[in-house]
């Protein structure tokens, strides 16, 4: 037996709707016969009657109507259609989730699910990752699985969180990652892994760009090269201990993250390293983000904008001479 | 609408003597149209004021010294200093605190209906206020369209006051009349003058009933004069003398006083004594937070999360 990341996040669903009569999924075409337009949802309506709800295509009010239900105690999860649309709920995520408790003491645990990040032709609208604009805000939790297991056992913890969570899962790992089977538990939130030891650089990742950091490990291990590869796990918060202890091991670092490249998740982490462990590091830590542009739509644009495999290895040589 | 025009004058003179931090935003003129708002609602109801409903809270039951904790700056206030004015609410006790977004409170309001329908709870309602300036907005579209698509038992009371800060009605919408809007979204709508305190209550209080029994979501538009300007800061001089002799441009609170003296509910004297009852309450209130300690920031935890142990750290 096999699980997709995809079929992960599924069951993850299924399984919190089943224990929690609390849980309701809340997003477009999520609900009916139909599951999602990843099929995320497959079959969760029928199981579940009443709690898989189909919504007008409302970002703002679908995230509202959340906020709501939350601070009456539900614990709804809420599907984007695409991590891009999301920025229509900017609003109620940030000024309203993102403030309640900071406010008023009550908290609202919600979990917006953001299918994120590039897949072939998929263009400008349909691609975007977002999570560095949530965690600049105060009073989220941003989550960013890399793993099927983490991608089971982190939506189900998102839940059980009572502030607002942002679950930014991967659309390329949806059908490419897989698992012999989902985990009982996972790493505690906000604890970075290890996702491979290495001793030579450390690459600091999340979501998809783990996968390609670990190709690009693969490829460098062929030349002797030993790689560490960190992934985060969650940007925020973030766990500067682990990627600190990491780069004591190995003196270099390279932050990988398929976002735009000013500002960001790669950006914060080289400046709490270079603040925090400057003594560490043998030469300048360096990142690589996809290019500053809205990204591309034909597969030889595409695969040019965000970061790969060879494109880390070639980084990874380059500050591995330095 | 007299306590609440009591208190609201009284923070305008303590805010003129620099005594208030900010803003002060007062309902002034709308007082019949909010107050009719609160009435209705029993306990389990959802509450979702916005800024010009003092009236509205205090018949809700906020008590008046939530008010002036939150905007003397009382740690024992609802928002111990981290919010002011009129952002306060209390989301356990249905009064849901909003922000200043216009138009998001309506989604949130459907949301904690859902969240009651869930449970189980029934003969419950929810009331939002809005404006004519937050009726505009793209979040008010999106919320008023999913209230009627959950079919909640909302009733959204939109005071139009004239101006959006110093925006006259004819640069906020080109439609006939915003009740119109009714029948577009799914909603029942009604229309008032807001200055008639009989007919307030009247119709408001008959979509409150409507909403509890299940009919759709009910829309009452009002209309009135906001006799203030946006807020203290602003001394409103764009209101022209025309739009002052409109009907909708009475003190509901003079009217409401000739009112009820005129019908013999009350005799002068009567009134009197409410209205010296209203500035002991008021006094009192004030008093009571002027002298607690404002927050401190070393003792302030600086976490936005309720769960402290997976919050990020920042040196």
């Amino acid at each position: 037996m096999s699980v997709t990341y995809l079929e992960a996040i599924r069951e993850a669903q299924a399984k919190l709707l089943r224990d929690d009569e609390r849980v309701f999924i809340y997003g477009q075409d999520v609900g009916g016969t139909f599951g999602g337009a990843f099929k995320a949802t497959k079959g969760l309506a029928k199981e579940f009657p009443g709690r898989v709800l189909n919504t007008p295509i409302s970002e703002d009010a679908i995230v509202g109507t959340a906020i709501g239900a939350a601070i009456q105690g539900m614990r709804p999860i809420v599907e984007m259609q695409f991590a891009d649309f999301s920025s229509i709920a900017l609003n109620q995520i940030l000024n309203n989730a993102g403030t309640h408790y900071w406010r008023t003491g009550v908290p609202v645990p919600i979990t917006v699910r953001l299918p994120s990040g590039g897949t072939k032709g998929s263009g400008p609208f349909h691609s975007q990752s977002m999570e560095s604009i949530y965690a600049h805000y105060p009073g989220l939790i941003v989550m960013t699985p890399a793993t099927v297991e983490d991608a089971y056992t982190m939506l189900i913890e998102a839940v059980a969180i009572d502030d607002p969570v942002v679950y930014c899962e991967h659309k390329y790992l949806y059908y490419h990652l897989k698992a012999d089977k989902l985990p009982e538990k996972g790493l505690p939130t906000g604890r970075a892994r290890i996702a491979r030891a290495g001793r030579d650089l450390t690459i600091v990742s999340y979501s998809a760009m783990v996968q390609e950091a670990l190709a690009a490990a693969e490829e460098l291990a062929r030349e002797g090269l030993e790689l560490e590869v960190v992934d985060l796990r969650t940007v925020k918060p973030l766990d500067t201990d682990t990627v600190l202890a990491s780069v004591a091991r190995t003196g270099r670092l390279l932050c990988v993250g398929e976002s735009f490249p000013w500002g960001g998740a790669t950006a914060e982490v080289i400046a709490r390293i270079t603040s925090q462990g400057f003594h560490l590091l043998d030469a300048a830590p360096q990142r690589l983000n996809a290019k500053d542009t809205p990204i591309p739509y034909h597969p030889n644009l595409w695969s040019a904008h965000r970061p790969n495999a060879q494109h880390i290895a070639t980084k990874a040589r380059a500050l591995l001479r330095e | 609408m007299l306590l609440t025009r009591t208190l609201e004058e009284k923070l305008v003179s303590l805010y003129r003597g620099g005594l208030i931090t900010g803003g002060v935003y007062i309902g002034k003129g709308q007082e019949a149209v909010s107050v009719a708002c609160g009435l209705f609602l029993e306990k389990g109801d959802i509450f979702a004021p916005l800024i010009r409903d003092q009236a509205g809270r205090s018949a809700f039951g906020e008590p008046l010294i939530d008010v002036t904790r939150t905007y003397l700056g009382s740690r024992l206030g609802p928002m111990r200093g981290r919010d002011g004015n009129i952002h306060r609410g209390h989301p356990r006790n249905n009064e849901l605190a909003m922000i200043s977004h216009l138009g998001a409170m309506i989604s949130v309001t459907v949301g904690a209906l859902m969240a009651k329908r869930f449970k189980g709870e029934k003969n419950v309602v929810g009331l939002a206020c809005i404006g004519e300036g937050g009726m505009q907005t793209g979040a008010f579209h999106e919320g008023m369209n999913i209230a009627a698509v959950e079919q909640a038992p909302l009733v959204v009371v939109a005071t139009n006051n004239q101006y959006a800060y110093s925006t006259p009605n004819d640069r906020e919408f080109a439609c006939h009349d915003l009740v119109d809007r009714a029948i577009g979204y799914g909603f029942e709508g009604y229309s008032i003058n807001g200055t008639d305190l009989g007919a307030c209550l009247e119709v408001i209080g008959g979509a409150v009933k409507r909403a509890r029994a299940g009919r759709p979501p009910q829309l009452v538009v009002a209309s009135v004069l906001r006799l203030s300007g946006h807020g203290e800061h602003d001394d409103a001089s764009y209101v022209t003398e025309d739009i002052k002799r409109q009907p909708f441009a009475r003190d509901c609170l003079k009217v409401t006083e000739q009112t009820i003296i005129d019908l013999n509910l009350v005799d002068a004297d009567t009134l009197a004594e409410w209205r010296k009852d209203a500035v002991a309450q008021v006094e009192e209130a004030i008093a009571t937070a002027q002298k607690e300690a404002a927050p401190e920031s070393d003792k302030e935890d600086w976490c936005a999360l309720s769960t402290r142990d997976i919050a990020d750290s920042f040196e």
